[in-house]
């Protein structure tokens, strides 16, 4: 365990204990593995996965020896998915490793029950018409899918997913929920222990900025029939005013740094209204646990939380004494610790009302759930059909029209080569000779499917069209690691439940190295 | 160590000859792009198999960082065609490294990073040369880096980052109409991760904004006021900080605190701990107290392998021109979706770094010593210079050493900077000191009646 524990201290600070033993519960699998294939499972093993599968009916082939890092000299000849595999265990030996020689495509035929064993599948260099299929079974089997592929300069990741529950989505900036502009009465009654006009300038410069601008702005109250101040100006003005300008006072200006707090204090955002507003959030005997504490922030926020969700507790450093804030973190901690025992309550209620009263709900977890309530987030993501469809023709259409539009133009291309291997059995640019030939065959499919998705009328920039052709289906090693890398990274999204997935298809241009994630 | 350096030349031989038996099937891929003519590609792109050629054969690449970055992008420059790469690090392994670091075991904690790393890449890779270094990059003479076409940086230092920058800066020459000398450009390509996030950057000395240019774009470093630390600690590392850098000093006098020594850091969190204790403060733990005292950015494998392949695509591309190179800077995010974008930055014009010339404005009738004591005294140059040796087009003006030359030149010091420069007045000067890894340009501007002003303030800082 100290080992184990060390071997992954870098990350543990990212997602925590909880979100390692998640992992180490996946059982991912991998169908191709190639260099996207190998670099995504690579990267999920190095994290300590439970285990995974490798699915390929291939032999190593000399290309092979010069894109992929998971294979070896020796393993010419011989099974890719076992010399991947085996390649792979070297990394991490207390993941399970396992290799199928089979191709995806049969095994989709010959035994789809085959998928219902793996927590995640990972499907790399796979064309549309194996997907749909793929797809319809992993939906199915409640399988999570990702989908990645690597085609010359250019790479797709998308997701497929009923239903993806995010309750640590831990945002990159985040308000503090401070309450200031409603402080409940243990609060109210801290502060009212401050006098800020103290004669002593050592007790003045350590009154912490919460009590400062909670006094501030009722003093501004009062003056003006009860009214916070109109804008963030005229309260920093009120704010300065009351500062010793010849003493340094630190909590002075973490006041006026946060005095916004109090004039716009962090609202429901609209992931989460959309949460509330969810049909799932009518829960009934087949909820899962997610949905009931959802129903029972609902009925929260309706009664204790006046609108607000549970308070998380955490407050931020504030420049004073130490018994002084330590004191204001407890009442904090006080808060959160009742809006929690509410929100158990509610939770009781619903469960004992659907009939649920056998499963309780860990307290750790509801507790998690709490903290994190202003950011929830749940994901559905469409099927392929419906993104293939003529749905998707207007938004595509205006991703189209945007200059310099490489992003959407690749994406329509990456489907338009699936099209060409379709129909000719290859894909373009495969032989030098055809090139000219291929990148107006390339062109007609791909002006074809843009009229079929609704899209018709938008041009595709010429260039890219024959860059799409020069990259001759070749699977670049570099390239293959950006992708693989991404999907391996949204793996571990889907897999600790925690930050926030992409929603959409993730088209990653490698001649300019930029990406865009379009919302079809 | 003698046994590492034996097989490593064992391998380079066994290597070579497995690569005269390569097909050109094994990069196929690559050949796709390297062998066809394309409508988005580099300036002067030139395709053909001349350029998988000097790949293999010519070019000499070398990566500085053999860690989370290091290991991918040996791996990502090996199977790009790049046959001749050299790796520098003076690190050893570590147990938390192999969570990402994928060339290492659990077998090799203790070994060289640089000489572990190049001995798998070369093992898997057929008929790479890795060559690695085991020590400081300071520890280099400067005409080492010279030797490099390209140099790539996975690096998780500023003060790293900067030294390097400086070396290539310092190789840059300028023609004598302010336009860098392309023979002297040293191209840089540098990433960075921590978590999620990352960035990749290509830097073209001279051309695009070199580190010094944008040394904004890293964040200062988070540190807590002193008295907070020993008066008003409120939080798990305010106490951890009080034990690290107050209590150590104080009660373990003489030693130097060594933050790989687990009875040090054993000693740190329990002092925290009682403090902590002692104001009422929970939440200090020992993952926490190595966190803080070692300033431990988190590391995980994707992201360093999405920003190293980033970096050694850049590096393909600069060497072969095959596809259009990103522009200057690319942010990655992974936490809310995806995003990678990149970000044209603009040049610093007068950088002390890259540009053709820090302007100096000086008085037309300044001696060359008066000169040298207005350089010292320029705030822009503060701890840059101590004993500045002065050059003019191939002209010594002034060198503090050999004593041979310091006495030819001494005469200048009493002569009028203006005359030795010919009597243009404008002009670059060379300014050369210990303290500089390269050369400093220095752009004179001559006015008339400058002699009044403070010295403190000329230039402008
Ligand atoms: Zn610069």
């Amino acid at each position: 365990m100290a080992q184990r524990n060390h071997k992954y201290d870098r990350q543990l600070r990212i997602w925590g204990e909880h979100g390692q033993t998640a992992l180490e519960r996946a059982r991912v699998c991998v169908l191709n593995c190639g260099p996207s294939g190998s670099e995504a499972l690579k990267n999920l093993v190095l994290g300590g996965i439970g285990s995974f599968t490798v699915v390929d009916a291939s032999k190593v082939t000399e290309s092979d020896l010069g894109n992929n890092f998971l294979v070896e000299w020796e393993n010419l000849g011989q099974s890719k998915a076992k010399s991947v595999c085996a390649l792979l265990q070297e990394l991490n030996e207390s993941v399970g490793a396992k290799f199928v020689e089979e191709s995806p495509e049969a095994l989709l035929e010959s035994n789809p029950a085959f998928f219902a064993q793996f927590t995640l599948v990972i499907a790399t260099q796979m064309t549309e018409a194996a997907l749909l299929k793929l797809e319809e079974i992993c939906r199915q089997q409640k399988v999570m899918l990702v989908i990645a592929r690597s085609y010359g300069l250019a790479g797709l990741v998308r997701l497929s997913i009923g239903e993806h529950d995010v309750i640590e989505s831990k945002p990159d900036s985040k308000v503090e929920d401070l309450r200031l502009h409603k402080p409940w009465p243990e609060l109210q009654s801290y502060v009212n222990e401050f006098d800020i006009d103290t004669p002593d300038n050592n007790l003045h410069k350590h009154i912490p900025f919460a009590v400062l601008l909670i006094k501030i702005s009722e003093e501004w109250k009062k003056a003006h029939d009860g009214k916070l101040p109109p804008n963030v100006r005229l309260f920093k003005e009120a704010i300065s005013a009351r500062r010793r300008v010849e003493e340094e006072e630190d909590n002075y200006t973490e006041a006026l740094k946060n005095a916004y707090i109090v004039l716009f204090p962090p609202q429901i955002n609209s992931q989460l209204h959309a949460v509330l507003d969810d049909k799932a959030a009518d829960v009934d005997a087949s909820s899962s646990d997610f949905w009931v504490m959802v129903a029972a922030l609902k009925l929260f926020m309706a009664n204790e939380g006046q609108g607000d969700p549970p308070l998380d507790g955490a407050i931020p450093d504030m420049h004073s004494f130490t018994d002084y804030y330590i004191k204001l973190q407890m009442i904090y901690q006080a808060r959160a610790e009742a809006d929690l025992i509410a929100m158990e309550g509610h939770v009781a209620r619903i469960l004992k009302r659907i009939g649920r009263e056998s499963s309780p709900i860990p307290r750790s977890t509801l507790k998690l759930f709490c903290k994190n309530a202003r950011n929830l987030k749940v994901l559905r993501c469409k099927r392929l059909g419906e993104e293939f469809s003529p749905r998707s023709g207007p938004e595509l259409q205006r991703l189209l029209a945007v200059e310099e539009s490489s992003h959407p133009a690749l994406y329509v291309l990456l489907r338009a080569v699936d099209h060409f291997s379709a129909t000719y059995n290859r894909f373009p640019g495969v032989f030098d000779r055809e090139m000219e030939e291929d990148v107006s065959r390339l062109k007609a499919l791909a002006v074809g499917l843009l009229n079929d998705m609704g899209g018709g009328g938008a041009s595709l920039p010429e260039d890219i069209i024959s860059e799409v052709c020069r990259f001759g289906a070749g699977e670049m090693h570099c390239v293959a690691s950006i992708v693989g890398g991404i999907a391996s990274q949204e793996c571990i999204k889907l897999l600790t439940g925690q930050f926030t997935p992409i929603q959409g298809v993730f088209i990653y241009n490698a001649m300019s190295a930029t990406s865009l994630v379009l919302n079809l | 160590m003698g046994s590492v350096a034996y097989s490593h030349q064992a391998l380079a031989i066994a290597n070579l000859t497995m690569a005269d038996s390569l097909t050109a099937s094994r990069w196929a891929d690559l050949d796709r792009l390297l062998l066809r003519p394309g409508n988005l590609v580099g300036p002067g792109f030139e395709p053909g198999p001349e350029l998988l050629d000097s790949l293999q054969n010519d070019l000499r690449v070398l990566v500085i960082g053999a860690g989370g970055l290091g290991c991918e992008l040996l791996k990502d420059l090996a199977l790009s065609g790049f046959g001749h790469i050299d790796v520098i690090d003076m690190d050893t392994i570590d147990v938390s490294n192999l969570n990402r670091q994928f060339l290492f075991r659990m077998q090799d904690v203790g070994k060289p990073k640089a000489e572990v790393a190049a001995q798998r890449v070369m093992q898997r890779v057929k008929g790479v040369t890795v060559v690695p270094h085991f020590c400081r990059i300071e520890e280099k003479d400067v005409s080492f880096y010279q030797d490099f076409q390209i140099i790539v940086l996975g690096l998780d230092s500023l003060e790293a980052r900067s030294y390097i920058n400086s070396v290539v800066c310092g190789f840059l020459e300028y023609e004598e109409d302010g336009s860098p000398n392309l023979a002297t450009l040293k191209p840089l390509v540098d990433g960075g991760t921590e978590g999620f996030k990352g960035h990749a950057r290509v830097i073209f000395p001279g051309i695009t904004p070199c580190f010094h240019c944008s040394l904004w774009l890293f964040p200062p470093q988070v540190t807590f006021p002193l008295c907070t630390l020993a008066e008003t600690p409120r939080s798990p590392a305010h106490c951890i900080e009080y034990a690290h850098l107050i209590q150590w000093g104080q009660e373990r006098q003489g030693e130097s605190f060594d933050a790989d020594n687990p009875e040090h850091m054993k000693w740190i969190y329990d002092q925290a701990v009682k403090r902590g204790e002692q104001y009422n403060i929970s939440g200090i733990t020992y993952s926490l107290t190595q966190g803080v005292v070692k300033n431990i950015v988190p590391a995980i494998a994707s992201t360093n392998a999405i920003v190293a392949a980033t970096c050694a695509l850049e590096t393909l591309k600069i060497a072969t021109m095959c596809s259009t190179g990103m522009d200057v800077y690319m942010q990655y995010t992974g936490t809310e979706g995806i995003y990678m974008r990149t970000v044209p930055h603009d040049k610093d014009p007068n950088c002390i770094m890259c540009s053709p010339g820090v302007p100096v404005e000086v008085d037309n009738t300044i001696t060359l010593q008066k000169f040298l004591d207005q350089l010292l005294k320029d705030s822009r140059f503060k701890l840059k210079l101590s004993k500045p040796s002065v050059s003019y087009h191939d002209h010594n003006l002034y060198m503090q050493a050999p004593p041979v030359l310091e006495e030819m030149t001494r005469p200048n010091l009493q002569q009028s900077l203006l005359d030795l420069m010919d009597g243009n007045t404008v002009g670059v000067l060379n300014i050369n000191d210990r303290r500089l890894t390269g050369v400093l340009r220095v752009r004179v501007t001559f006015k008339e009646g400058l002699d009044s002003i403070d010295m403190d303030t000329v230039g402008g800082g």
